[in-house]
């Protein structure tokens, strides 16, 4: 039991800077509340380092096996946790400010003292080290209950951080609707879960992989990873479990936004990666390809993600809602990568390792826009909260009235958008490759047409701040007081712009991650049918 | 040509400054750019008119530099370590037909500037650092011997123009450029698609096919060697399909070419110049440079289909700018025929049409790009493009009148300007690409063609496309007979005839009323070339010989021995693929 401990040690480390941050929560200082995001940060660090030096499969480490997790996808382990952790410091210094910012204020100006009922902060902060260590736990399952209780911890921590990210109602009633339908969402997937166990008779991932290769699935197999899948399309918002996006997104603030765009979002493809890799890439007598069915429903939902997600962000009138609807689309893009599999292993066909390089790709552009929306404000006239960013008359010339902001937002959108040569081309690019190196032609067009449809609401989030003129209300518009936002935003457009060009190292790192090491599992439980696949 | 597939370090051979031609070709333009929009506002122009001076002095050198008795081979070849993970690297090189588009672009470069010096006075930091940004990324396109590099710089344009566009633009401006961007952005993820396919087949290859072959790499030379060496006629067609989708919207062929009138309308003038100028010549460039090349085959079998949307470009181009009574709107319309000319020279797949047809790319860039310097020197001062609202201008500008009527003269086709031989050959090459005369006509079988080659135009379809010269003779004529000629009439008050013009940027209101020094300085460059071209364009003639003549060659090639054996080949390609999984 202690050596499986040993691969844990970057969730040991975040989980003990949880428990530190939650008994500063009971302080009764103020300064030493205040520290609690400090802490986080050097939690982050610590796993970044230990994940990417003790988890199996990373250089230095001890090499995967069955006794350490997962061997689905077992190199994909310390990339995929050292990728989670950086983006989540990325996250960190843009959800400053989140929380008891009224009450900080009357703090400051000395009409109140610190009351420590009050304060939320500590709470606010450990709920997020509680979703990062979810979601590193995710990357690790061997074990379909581990999995589904790694996705849980990655989620509910959300639910609450959306209901206190401010003190509107809209951000509770946001905080319900993500509730109800992500205990939807849980159900359906659990159903899966326990129908595979019920065709199985196991919950170890390993042994469910080893025996699905093993031989034909049965219905109630397929049944079971359907349910799986179409639940965990919640968590990555895909079609049809993607009507909570906009209204969630939109209630909860931005710096929370940002991160239910990356942290449920790469929970899910990490589970989806791990579920459709049991089955594997190479199923069935051609030794080709997914099964049908499931090639064909992850077909389905990829065209209709990315078409509806694109089609509904170009009606909409609120940044934010078009950034929900085209982290809706951003969800489909990736889904070729699924559908396309791990290829030949080599990066340019390997859609493993491209899903992995967008998900970074995309949580890194992703926290620049939410940042721009984050860094200014509109003071209200009765003293409550400001309020961010939200509409597009909003963003109206803001690359003059408050550059920093106005560049993010311009520079990130159009790294969504997957203009070259931002990030976001070299990101897309491989999912092009991989889709058309898995003879996905038509879907990989299909991507091609939604990247332009995607273009008329992307070109609208960056010619409102770089082309208009500020509107009449620009001026009632401040900068937010948090420094750390704008660092964030900064950050973020900055590894736009210079990940397009040294994207080599990752691109190398997420190489290896995509390794699908299909022989591995099947020498368990060797079959006759399976030798040709074993030999390649 | 074949060559480019070896790597070439500059590193390994010591620095040697012809390897650092073109990247700093490019970056002069770029590192200006970013001196411009972190400069100071007041010397904003200056800095950019100093930019594009040295950007075109350094053109100048290279230039000089370029063997052009070597032109079909890729010069000051250099390739850096980009992203190999990917495939892809910073490789460059340059023919003569791509020195010579670059020369067109550092020529335009200080003329836009001047273009620009009054009629813009707002934001003149971003417009003249967009302006630089933008021709670095159409150098970049040029030199790219990488496609991903080429793509890059293909699609950044889009963002520069964009601006230009919908910044500077007149009333209809946003729209325009949206139109603008959509319209290309699509197609190109479609070219995108395509071009992702052939590095596709290429790395299933068999990996002593050729150099370079079995590898994953975005190297144009190899690719080429492979889509010729390996595609199947069904996969060349849909490789020319993905690919025509994304270069047919730039060019613009017929039915795509509906966002060019309004965006050439809405642009501001350096806009329309560069626009006109070079980057509609992208779309030429890249059906020349990789629809063609790759996948030869098909472009053979097409031919007569593309053929026959250039020759309906050309006479519906033609026809709608005989109604028009906007000027640019006419000029914008009159690219589409005139483009529609050179693509139509290309599809005859002779020595005559595709000489003609760079030749085209080069003259119509010239000509059409002095006529948009013309009409927006003359909106500068009436603030009206609308032929109803001014005549005659004959009287009150003579310089001006001079010069419009000589580049009118050029874009018709006079001979001895340079307008005449490039449309000529593109013509003279569609006639000649025919086996046979009247073939299929009143169920006749033809009789065969003195100095024909090979290919399925021929007489007919030059006899219709010359119908568009005539046309084109028409519409300008009647323009110069209204603007030029006639008596004077003038909008009413000046520069603000029906208030109707929303523009960001006012009149300065001081020009006077024939053109300016600096204004014939920008013209005066384009109307000696376009004289000297006229005159003597054999200069023009031996630098494209080389690359034209491996072009036709190539084509005879495959017309003689099918498509280089190349459905056997990939089948097998296919069934070891298929063995493997």
């Amino acid at each position: 039991m202690i050596g499986r401990l040993a691969f844990l040690w970057p969730e040991i480390a975040l989980f003990a800077a949880t428990c530190v941050v939650m008994v500063m929560g009971l302080s009764r200082s103020f300064s030493v509340r205040k520290a609690s995001a400090w802490v986080c940060g050097i939690g982050l660090i610590v796993a970044a380092f230990l994940a990417a030096t003790t988890t199996p499969g990373a250089p230095g480490a001890p090499a995967p096996d069955a006794a350490h997790g997962q061997l689905i996808l077992p190199w994909m382990v310390p990339f995929a946790k050292s990728m989670i952790c950086l983006v989540a410091l990325l996250l960190l210094p843009l959800l400053a400010g989140t929380v008891d910012r009224a009450e900080e204020a009357r703090i400051a100006s000395s009409r109140a003292g610190f009351n420590p009922l009050r304060s939320n902060r500590a709470e606010f902060y450990s709920f997020f080290l509680f979703s990062i260590t979810g979601l590193l736990l995710v990357a690790s399952a061997d074990n379909l209950i581990w999995l589904f209780l790694a996705l849980e911890l990655t989620s509910l921590p959300t639910y609450i951080m959306v209901a206190i990210s401010s003190s509107r109602h809209r951000s509770q009633e946001a905080a319900v609707k993500y509730f109800f339908l992500g205990a939807m969402g849980a159900a359906i997937f659990l159903y899966g879960f326990a129908l595979l166990y019920g065709a199985y008779g196991t919950t170890n991932m390993n042994a469910i992989a080893a025996l699905m290769r093993g031989g034909t699935l049965s219905t109630l197999a397929m049944a079971g990873l359907m349910l799986s899948l179409l639940g965990l399309c919640f968590k990555i918002a895909a079609v049809p479990m993607h009507f909570y996006t906009a209204d969630v997104y939109q209630g909860a603030s931005a710096g929370v936004a940002a991160m239910l765009a990356f942290v449920p979002k790469t929970a899910g493809f990490l589970a989806i990666l791990l579920m459709v890799g049991m089955v594997g890439w190479n199923y069935g007598p051609s030794g080709a390809s997914l099964p049908d069915s499931l090639r064909l429903l992850l077909w389905v939902i990829a065209a209709l993600t990315m078409t509806v997600g694109n089609v509904l962000a170009i009606l909409q009138s609120s940044a934010k809602r078009t950034l929900a609807y085209s982290s809706i689309a951003h969800s489909g893009y990736m889904l070729v990568g699924v559908i396309a599999g791990p290829g030949d292993g080599s990066f340019t066909q390997n859609g493993i390792s491209a899903v992995l390089f967008y998900l970074l790709a995309y949580g890194v552009t992703n926290v620049g826009t939410f940042a721009a929306l984050a860094c200014v404000e509109r003071p209200s006239a009765d003293g409550s909260e400001p309020r961010e960013l939200d509409s597009f008359d909003d963003l109206r010339g803001l690359c003059r009235t408050h550059p920093a902001a106005g560049w993010m937002m311009v520079i990130c959108s159009l790294s969504l958008l997957g203009l070259p040569p931002l990030l976001g081309f070299f990101g897309k690019l491989p999912l092009f490759t991989s889709g058309v190196a898995a003879g996905e032609i038509p879907l990989v067009i299909v991507l091609g047409l939604n990247s332009a449809i995607a273009a008329f609401y992307y070109l609208r989030l960056m010619a409102y701040p770089l082309l208009e003129e500020p509107g009449v209300r620009s001026g009632e518009l401040v900068a937010n007081p948090f420094l750390a936002r704008r660092l964030a935003g900064i950050l973020s457009a900055g590894g736009v712009i210079s990940l397009a060009v040294f994207a080599n190292a990752i691109m190398k790192q997420t190489t290896v991650a995509g390794k699908y090491p299909a022989a591995a599992v099947a020498s368990t439980k060797a079959e006759p049918s399976l030798t040709a696949a074993e030999q390649r | 040509m074949q060559n480019a597939a070896t790597p070439i370090s500059a590193a390994a051979a010591g620095f040697q400054i012809q390897d650092w031609w073109l990247v700093l070709l490019m970056a002069v333009p770029l590192a200006f750019s970013f001196i411009i929009a972190f400069g100071a506002p007041h010397r904003a122009r200056a800095t950019a008119l100093f930019g594009t001076l040295v950007a075109a002095a350094l053109t100048t050198v290279v230039l000089f530099q370029f063997n052009w008795g070597n032109g079909a081979a890729f010069q000051f070849q250099n390739r850096i370590a980009w992203l190999p993970s990917l495939g892809i690297s910073f490789s460059m090189g340059v023919d003569s037909v791509a020195m010579l588009l670059i020369a067109l672009t550092g020529l335009l470069g200080p003329l836009c500037v001047l273009a620009s010096w009054t009629a813009i006075t707002d934001r003149v930091r971003t417009y003249y650092a967009w302006l630089l940004a933008l021709q670095a990324a159409m150098v970049g396109v040029f030199i790219a011997r990488d496609l991903i590099l080429f793509y890059i710089c293909f699609e950044f344009t889009l963002i520069p123009m964009y601006v230009l566009i919908s910044l500077y633009g007149s009333t209809n401006r946003k729209r325009a450029a949206t139109t603008f961007f959509l319209y290309t952005f699509t197609g190109s993820m479609i070219a995108l698609a395509g071009l992702v396919y052939v590095a596709w087949v290429n790395a299933g290859l068999p990996k002593d096919a050729f150099e370079g072959a079995g590898t994953w790499t975005f190297d144009i030379a190899v690719l080429q060697q492979a889509a010729q060496g390996s595609l199947t006629m069904a996969q060349q067609s849909l490789v020319l399909l993905a690919l025509m989708a994304g270069f047919a919207v730039k060019v613009p062929l017929f039915p795509v070419h509906t966002w060019l009138p309004l965006a050439h309308t809405e642009a501001p003038t350096a806009g329309s110049v560069i626009l006109a100028g070079v980057l509609l010549k992208l779309g030429t460039y890249g059906i020349y440079r990789f629809a063609l090349p790759f996948c030869t085959g098909a472009f053979i079998q097409y031919a007569p289909f593309l053929a026959v949307l250039c020759i309906i470009g050309i006479l519906y181009g033609g026809l709608i700018c005989w109604v028009q009574t906007d000027m640019k709107k006419l000029v914008a319309y009159s690219s589409v025929a005139h483009l529609g000319f050179c693509v139509l020279g290309l599809v005859a797949l002779n020595t005559a049409g595709i000489q003609g047809s760079i030749l085209y790319m080069i003259n119509h860039g010239l000509s059409t790009g002095a006529l948009f310097l013309c009409v927006g020197f003359m909106y500068e001062r009436y603030h009206t493009r609308s032929m109803k609202e001014v005549g005659g201008l004959a009287s009150k500008m003579p310089i001006w009148a001079t010069f419009m009527v000589f580049f009118v003269m050029a874009s018709v086709g006079l001979p001895g300007l340079n307008g005449f031989i490039s449309e000529f050959l593109c013509i003279f090459g569609t006639f000649q690409a025919s086996d046979t005369w009247g073939k299929g006509v009143w169920g006749s079988s033809g009789a065969p063609v003195p100095g024909a080659t090979p290919g399925n135009l021929g007489p007919w379809y030059a006899l219709i496309a010359g119908l568009g010269v005539i046309v084109a003779a028409m519409y300008l004529l009647i323009m110069v007979g209204k603007v030029v000629f006639g008596p004077l009439r003038e909008p009413g008050a000046h520069g603000d005839a029906h208030g109707s013009h929303g523009e960001s940027h006012d009149s300065p209101g001081h020009l006077p009323a024939d053109l300016t020094a600096r204004e014939i300085t920008a013209l005066m460059p384009l109307a000696i070339a376009c004289l000297v071209f006229g005159l003597y364009p054999m200069p023009l003639f031996d630098a494209l010989k080389g690359p034209v003549g491996e072009t036709v060659a190539m084509v005879q090639d495959v017309r003689e021995n099918g498509l280089n054996n190349g459905a056997a080949k990939t089948a097998s390609v296919i069934d070891a693929r298929e063995g493997t999984r």
